[in-house]
Parts: structure tokens; C-alpha cells; sequence
């Protein structure tokens, strides 16, 4: 398969970005969309090193700069907008998961990295997410130290509120809400750990100043509110339902009662 | 050496050995505490249990990572599992039970002190994560629920749905977040250690690279622990992480720490088949599938032809002509036999011309009478994730035919030597989980690495590094300014302007790719000794031409991803050829390791415990760039030595 890609291109946070167009041949629909990219970083590494290709006009920038580690689907590293969608076409996966079966023969695809204020482009399509680990050390954890801890199998937990937690634990903290939100909102990645935690006895001691604390760094930190567009569920990777904002609002108002 | 390579097992009974240990060592009293500093490198399971761990004991902790977010670290993908000798199922488990199976899965290759003491901690483990609000899987009445993993006759795998190393990682992560946020730790993200720093002959610090400004950056401390996993992506495809490397293990190997067993890897016999040259990494599907998947390939040549050129689907072949060759092989195991007996097999199949997939090269995982028996919506429960993943990336629905998978490589059993302290042969370096060598022996079991992980970072090492730090407390904060730490950093810049410098004709990825290989076709799943020889020789003509004809683009003061992998790529350049002279002078078939030469009739692997009942263990000789091999033997005063037997 061939394509054409139109890709975002920003040497640094302080540098202006353009898009560039790139093509690539000869891929196989079997390859992933990273391997894909992987082939065309090969081919501007080349370029790179080929003198006449550089004269004839091949602008030589380097290879293309993204993030992504386990390519399966879970460590949350990849990203990416593919098409003016989150990870792209394909629905329930992150980036390193779309295969290019999904796409066809010729296509032009347009790769830009997450846009929202709170996530400042680093280069090229890698964004800074560190905004992501602040608000989780805001609160997001249960206040115990290493030992001393009673049998696990000491507080029976149902097993329908283990399994809805680990709905909400599934979340890979890849950004996807966030990008794909029209406010910029974190409210889902957010949620998904105070939602998780708190269906879990657990969770429920400090459930009040977690939820407090997690609010006020996200808000901090110049994330958006939440509008009920529904949009970062729908990208959500995991989908991860916005039943847990509910929760989270639910959460928050309550200990904001007893304050 | 043989002094240095002290194990430091303590005397006494199996069950009694670390409760006496942790009455002797010495421990650091909280304001003493207070001004001691420990770098960790790498926030897998171990780096980030042993950093939080540290940090709640009140040192001063700075962890690295090379990701953006120490969550992202490659603990994350683990599937199954995380063993412990809970006994939750009353099936006759106990802590004797986890180890007995754990030495005999590692094929009479580990420390019989080191590996009793996992299974003793194991159980702090669990209680552990559930206080920290793990999810794990539980049954109706609101306790656990355990599976079966392979090499072991009972259940004792605690499991998170398909995605059980990601909520033990983000229980440590969470746990580590809260000393961030306490100020115990600090934390340093897209940071990549790039030299061990010694003063006096003790590790004191290390040399990062930021990979977002370039900038080569000094850490010091009193002491450094490496829990930067394993090695395993010196094959090119793996299952690991694309980011994850050998490099800081290979930099305290080359400062000295003396390097454990490092031609043991595993490899996973249920993975994705390679689809092409374009493959980049190889997928997993959790051992778990184990416990209702079937392992097949056709009876008949007839079928596998027309299975191969598409003309019939497996699931038109019917029972009779299946053959279920582990349930054939080994009757009391079956489809649990540990993994490298398992990938063996599919191996053997294979070379019989068996195989199915057009390339030959993969077996069927088929979950019909799983499903048949329990209905699909209970095997949608237990791996609907796995099942997803699978469809997106071959587009087959397993559902309705059978997984097609061939076995990978995925762990590294080898690694820093360490003694019972957990400590390696340089003072003051400590190395945890995959990254050390200690418990696995020659093959590790499932759901053992996550166990291994957060039993060294939560149980043991907090205990130990606390010996050797009570005897720095006078010791004022490491000066980074001195002339050790400003000669390693120069030796890094130099090695970077070299690789900038060399303006070559090929991408890192093209030697990379040519590693992967020479090591698949000669240290990968079969050995023998013309192989070994062969993949010798070409590693070091081909390292000699990765020093001529690499080319690194753009500079080092910017995010660059080429020259990352590049340093990466240096060092397994040099990684795959100790491998290979580790499984050339280890003439025996252990666990993982299988030299073709030692095999009985019928192909299961011929251990010679009169000769090769050792560690072994390399050493890095500066003067003649050459490794020295010594030898730490392994005495087994509890366990009957026996055959690996999964027959019967």
C-alpha cells in the first residue's frame, strides 16, 4: 500500500510548527501504523544521509520524533491525531494498536500530535503530559506504607465493585480525553482514578481529600470543565465511560458538604 | 573473586535463613536516615516499589526514568499474573510448594536461599496490593480468585483481568506518587542513565542524558540501585518494550559488577507470528490462555498445505486429525508445562513441517472447548481484553478459529550478579527484578517476574540497603564536582561526539535489525556449537561496522531518538556476543538454554549437573576489552536434584 502523509513538524516548544508532506510505499496492510512510520523515519534518516537527495529538494529535518514504547496497547506512550481522531480510525485502541488494513490503498493521512494547552508540544508530535503525573501525586492513592497489612482476603470486597474499579483502572493515562476534549477537560482521566478508588473500601477513608486535592491540581493546572460532549469516552482507548465524572461530581460535592 | 562472589546465604534451615538475616543486619535510625541518599534507576515494579518503599522510610530517594511518566515503564504489560502461596483455593499450596516448583521450573539453576525467601514474601505482596486498592479479580463471595499458570499443578496466580501488571504498577506508581508528593522522592522523567560513577571503588552516582535538552546532567548518592529490566530487545523483535535495553546493566558490567548467567533468556511460547520484514515488535498473549486454550497442529501434512494457501479454515479440521501435542507429550501438565518446554515443542512441530501460517513458523491456541464448556461469555470475562487485542492486530476473530502463535523471546533470567543482600560485587550498587540474575535460574515460571519485581522493592531490598547504608551515615552528601564524576561525564560526551562524528551510511536500525538476526538463528532457541562460534565472529565484524558506518542524525542538544537508540544499540553490539560466549562455554541443555548437542532421544533438554552446577559468572577485563569467566557454585542442601519430569 501507498500513502501520503501530511505530518505536523516542531523542532521545539519555542519553534513555530508547519505541516510537511511525506510519502511512503509499499506497505504491507498487515504492518502497524507505527511500523509504518517507523519505515518513513528509515527513509528521512536516509535521506538525510544521501547528499543528492538533500540537493534535490528533500528538506532534510530528520526523522519524525513521537512518542510510543510497548506497542501493545497499554503503557500509554503513543498518542498521535490520525485523521482528526485520537488514535486514529479505529475504535477501543490506542495508536500502536491501528494496523494499516484500516486504511486505503493511496489515502492521504494527516499526523498531528495532541493540542491542548496543558500538554505543550516537545518536538515534532511528542507532548509534555507531565501535567497527567501532578494531579495523581496530588492525591491519587490510597495513604498506606509498605507492611503491616492485614490478609488480603480480610474485607470481602463484591465482586461487581471490583470489577467496576477496574473498569476505571484500565486507564492508560495516554491524554486521548484530553486531546479530543473541546475544553481541554481532564475530568475522565481524572475520574478514572478517583471513581476507581472509591468503589473500593479501600479507597474510602481519604476518599474526600483525594477528590478534593485531585480537583484542585487539575483545576490548577489550567485544565477545562467538563460540558457532556461525551467526546472522551468516545476516544477513550479503553473505553472508559463518563459514568465515572458522574461519580467523581458525585464525590466532590459530598465532601465539599462536610467541608 | 571467588571472595567477591560471596553469596552471603545465611546459615541455618530454608524457612529460618532470612528471619535470622534481617536479625543481623544493621539497620539506620530515622535521623540518620533523614541524610542518606539513594538514586534508583528505572520505575518498573522494582524501581518504583523500592523507591516508595525507600522514600517511606525516610530517605532521601531521586528515581529516574526514560519515559515521560514512570507509569509507562514495561511492568505495564504483563498479563497474567502474580503468584503467591496464599493456599485462597485449598489445594495443598504452601510457601515450600512455590519454591520447590520455581527451582525445579528454573532447572536446578537458582539459589535455593534466594528463591525460599520469594516465596515467603510472596504473600506480603498480595496483602500489600490490595491495601493499596489493586483491583484484583474476585469471586462472588467478595474474596480473590486464582488461576492456574504454567509448571505449577495448583492455583495460585492473583490476576487483574489480562492487565495484571498494569494495576500492580500503578498500585506502585500510586505509592511512589504519594513520596513524590511528601518530598521523600524526587523524580526525574525522560532521563537516561548513561554511566555508573565509582569513587574509591563504590558506587556513588551516575551520568544521565536529559532526552529532552540533551543535556549530560550528574546525579550523586550513597548508594545506586539498577531496576532497569532486562536485556531481551538485543533480539531486535521482542516482546519488550521498544525503549526498554541492557544499557545501565552493561555500564555497571563494564565498571566492574560482575554479570550472572547471560545467555539465559526465555522464550514466550504464545506470541503473535512475525508477519514480515516491516515488524518492529513482537505481541504477547498472556500464559494465562494456558489454563482453557489448546494447543494444535494439524495430523495431517495434507491439511497443514491447505491450511497454509488458505483453502480450508482450522476450524473445519476435525478432532481426529488434531494432534494436541503437549496433552500427548506430557500428560500430567499438558497444555501448563513451563514455557520452555512449551516453546520447544512448537518448535519441534515446526521443523517437522507441521506448522501452520504461511510462513510455517506458527500453532494453533484454540479456545472451541473452552467455549463449548463454559459458555463464551466466561471466556469473554477472563480474556475478552486478550481477544480484542489479538483481532486488531491480525484481524481473525478467536472466537471462532483458533489463535495462530509462535514462541518469542520475552524475559532475561541473566543479569547483574547480586548476592543475598541484593547488593552486585561493586559496594553500594544494589540491582532489583529482571534486571539481576538471582531467582529465576534457567527458566522463570509465569506470574513470577511481577512477584520477583515487588518482592525485591517492597521486602527485601529496603531491608538490606539499610546494612550497608548504616555505615555511611558519617559520610557527607556525594560531591558531584569531583574529578570521577567530571571524567565519566566526559567519557559519556566523548562517546556521543564519536557516534555523531562516524557520518556513516546506514541507520541504527539496519545493525539493530542484523543483531536480531544473528542472535535468533544462533542464541535463540536452539544452540550448538558451530552456531555459537558463527554468531561470535559475525557480532564483532558487525560491531566493527556499526563504529564505521553509522549514521546518527541531528545534534545531541535536541529530543533525538536516533541517537538514543544508538548508544542502546552500542551496547547490545557487545550484550549479544557475551551471550553467546556464556551459551558456548555452558555445554549443557538447562531450562531456556538448549544445546542441541544435549538432548535426550526424546528432545527434552540433558542437564550435566557434574559440570555445570554454577553461576556463571563474567567479568569485564578493561585492559584486554575481553570477559572472564568465574564460576559461583549452586549447592542444594533441601532439594532432591532430580530430571525436570512434566510427564507424569
Amino acid at each position: 500500500m501507498d500513502f501520503t502523509l501530511k505530518i505536523w513538524r516542531q523542532k521545539s516548544a519555542k519553534d513555530k510548527g508547519y505541516f510537511q508532506t511525506y510519502h511512503v510505499k509499499d506497505i504491507s496492510p498487515d504492518s502497524s501504523f507505527l511500523e509504518m512510520m517507523d519505515i518513513l523515519n528509515d527513509q528521512l534518516v536516509r535521506e538525510g544521509i544521501d547528499p543528492v537527495a538533500v540537493n534535490k529538494g528533500c528538506k532534510s529535518e530528520g526523522p519524525v520524533a513521537f512518542d510510543h514504547d510497548c506497542r501493545e496497547g497499554i503503557c500509554g506512550m503513543c498518542s498521535l491525531y490520525i485523521n482528526g481522531r485520537a488514535h486514529g480510525p479505529d475504535d477501543d485502541i490506542t495508536t500502536c494498536q491501528l494496523h494499516m488494513r484500516k486504511f486505503k490503498d493511496g489515502e492521504t493521512i494527516t499526523i498531528e500530535p495532541w493540542r491542548s494547552a496543558g500538554m505543550p508540544v516537545i518536538k515534532d508530535l511528542v507532548v509534555d503530559r507531565n501535567a497527567l503525573d501532578k494531579i495523581l501525586q496530588a492525591g491519587g492513592y490510597v495513604s498506606v506504607n509498605t507492611g503491616g497489612i492485614p490478609d488480603a482476603n480480610a474485607i470481602p470486597i463484591p465482586r461487581e465493585d471490583a470489577e467496576e474499579s477496574m473498569d476505571a483502572a484500565s486507564c492508560v493515562g495516554c491524554a486521548a480525553c484530553i486531546a479530543t476534549c473541546k475544553n481541554g477537560s481532564a475530568m475522565l482521566f481524572v475520574s478514572a482514578r478517583v471513581s476507581s478508588l472509591a468503589l473500593l473500601p479501600q479507597g474510602k477513608v481519604e476518599a474526600a481529600r483525594r477528590v478534593k486535592a485531585m480537583v484542585a491540581k487539575m483545576d490548577e493546572l489550567g485544565f477545562g470543565a467538563c460540558t457532556n460532549t461525551r467526546a472522551c469516552e468516545m476516544e477513550c482507548p479503553k473505553g472508559i465511560s463518563v459514568l465515572h465524572i458522574a461519580r467523581m461530581n458525585r464525590e466532590f460535592l459530598k465532601a465539599k458538604i462536610k467541608d | 573473586m571467588s571472595e567477591k562472589l560471596n553469596s552471603k546465604i545465611p546459615e541455618g534451615p530454608l524457612s529460618e535463613k532470612w528471619t535470622r538475616h534481617k536479625a543481623q543486619i544493621r539497620v539506620v535510625s530515622p535521623a540518620n536516615k533523614r541524610k542518606l541518599e539513594v538514586i534508583v534507576v528505572g520505575t518498573g515494579l522494582g524501581g518504583a516499589s523500592a523507591a516508595a518503599a525507600l522514600g517511606e522510610l525516610g530517605y532521601n530517594v531521586k528515581v529516574f526514568c526514560i519515559s515521560d511518566s514512570p507509569r509507562r515503564a514495561h511492568s505495564i504489560a504483563a498479563q497474567g499474573g502474580i503468584n503467591a502461596a496464599k493456599n485462597y483455593p485449598n489445594d495443598n499450596d504452601s510457601v515450600y510448594r512455590l519454591f520447590y516448583d520455581t527451582i525445579k521450573g528454573g532447572d536446578y539453576r537458582s539459589r535455593e536461599g534466594n528463591v525460599y525467601r520469594l516465596a515467603e514474601v510472596s504473600n506480603l505482596i498480595i496483602d500489600q496490593c490490595v491495601a493499596q486498592g489493586v483491583p484484583f479479580a474476585r469471586e462472588y463471595g467478595g474474596l480473590l480468585d486464582n488461576r492456574s499458570f504454567g509448571g505449577s499443578q495448583v492455583s495460585r496466580t492473583f490476576y487483574a483481568r489480562g492487565q495484571t501488571g498494569q494495576q500492580l504498577l500503578l498500585g506502585a506508581y500510586a505509592a511512589l506518587n504519594r513520596q513524590i508528593h511528601l518530598g521523600n522522592v524526587k523524580s526525574y522523567n525522560r532521563r537516561e542513565m548513561l554511566d555508573l560513577v565509582l569513587v574509591n571503588g563504590q558506587a556513588k552516582g551516575i551520568i544521565v542524558r536529559n532526552l529532552i535538552t540533551g543535556e549530560i546532567e550528574r546525579y550523586g548518592a550513597h548508594a545506586v540501585v539498577i531496576a532497569t529490566g532486562g536485556y531481551g530487545n538485543v533480539f531486535f523483535l521482542s516482546t519488550n518494550a521498544m525503549n526498554s535495553n541492557g544499557s545501565s546493566a552493561w555500564q555497571c558490567y563494564k565498571k566492574g559488577a560482575i554479570f550472572g548467567n547471560p545467555s539465559f533468556a526465555q522464550i514466550h511460547p504464545t506470541c503473535i507470528p512475525v508477519h514480515g520484514e516491516q515488524q518492529s515488535k513482537l505481541t504477547l498473549m498472556s500464559e494465562s490462555l494456558r489454563n482453557d486454550g489448546r494447543i494444535w497442529v494439524p495430523k495431517k501434512k495434507d491439511d497443514v498445505e491447505k491450511l497454509r494457501t488458505n483453502k480450508i479454515k482450522p476450524s473445519q479440521i476435525p478432532e481426529e486429525d488434531r494432534d494436541y501435542y503437549l496433552e500427548r507429550r506430557y500428560p500430567a501438565f499438558g497444555n501448563l508445562v513451563p514455557r520452555d518446554v512449551a516453546s520447544r515443542a512448537a518448535k519441534e512441530r515446526c521443523d517437522a513441517g507441521f506448522g501452520v501460517n504461511e510462513t510455517g513458523l506458527a500453532v494453533f491456541l484454540d479456545f472451541k472447548s473452552a467455549i463449548e464448556r463454559l459458555g463464551k461469555s466466561v471466556i469473554e470475562a477472563r480474556y475478552g481484553n486478550l481477544f480484542q487485542m489479538y483481532e486488531k492486530i491480525t484481524d481473525v476473530d478467536p472466537y471462532k478459529e483458533p489463535m495462530m502463535i509462535y514462541p518469542a523471546i520475552h524475559y532475561t533470567m541473566g543479569g547483574i550478579w547480586v548476592d543475598y543482600n541484593l547488593e552486585t560485587t561493586i559496594p553500594g550498587l544494589f540491582s532489583i527484578g529482571e534486571a539481576n540474575f538471582s531467582d529465576h535460574g534457567g527458566n522463570r515460571l509465569g506470574a513470577s517476574a511481577l512477584m520477583q519485581g515487588l518482592a525485591d522493592g517492597y521486602f527485601i531490598l529496603p531491608y538490606t540497603i539499610g546494612d550497608y547504608l548504616a555505615g555511611k551515615i558519617s559520610e557527607p552528601k556525594t560531591d558531584i564536582n569531583s574529578k570521577e564524576f567530571i571524567e565519566t561525564e566526559k567519557q559519556v560526551k566523548d562517546k556521543i561526539t564519536k557516534l555523531f562524528s562516524i557520518k556513516g551510511k546506514q541507520p541504527v536500525d539496519h545493525f539493530h535489525k542484523k543483531l536480531g538476526h544473528i542472535m535468533w538463528d544462533y542464541v535463540g532457541m536452539a544452540r550448538n556449537e558451530e552456531g555459537l562460534k558463527k554468531a561470535i565472529v559475525q557480532i564483532k565484524e558487525l560491531r566493527e561496522d556499526f563504529w564505521k558506518d553509522v549514521f546518527v542524525p541531528n545534534t545531541n542538544d535536541e529530543f533525538n531518538q536516533e541517537l538514543e537508540k544508538a548508544l542502546r544499540v552500542a551496547d547490545f553490539l557487545e550484550m549479544g556476543e557475551l551471550m553467546a560466549k556464556d551459551a558456548l562455554h555452558r555445554r549443557e541443555s538447562c531450562g531456556g538454554h538448549f544445546r542441541e548437542e544435549m538432548q535426550t532421544e526424546e528432545g527434552e533438554t540433558k542437564r550435566d549437573d557434574e559440570n555445570f552446577m554454577y553461576v556463571g559468572c563474567w567479568e569485564y577485563d578493561a585492559n584486554s576489552a575481553d570477559h572472564i569467566l568465574h564460576k559461583e557454585p549452586l549447592k542444594y542442601e533441601f532439594v532432591k536434584i532430580a530430571n525436570r519430569n512434566y510427564k507424569d
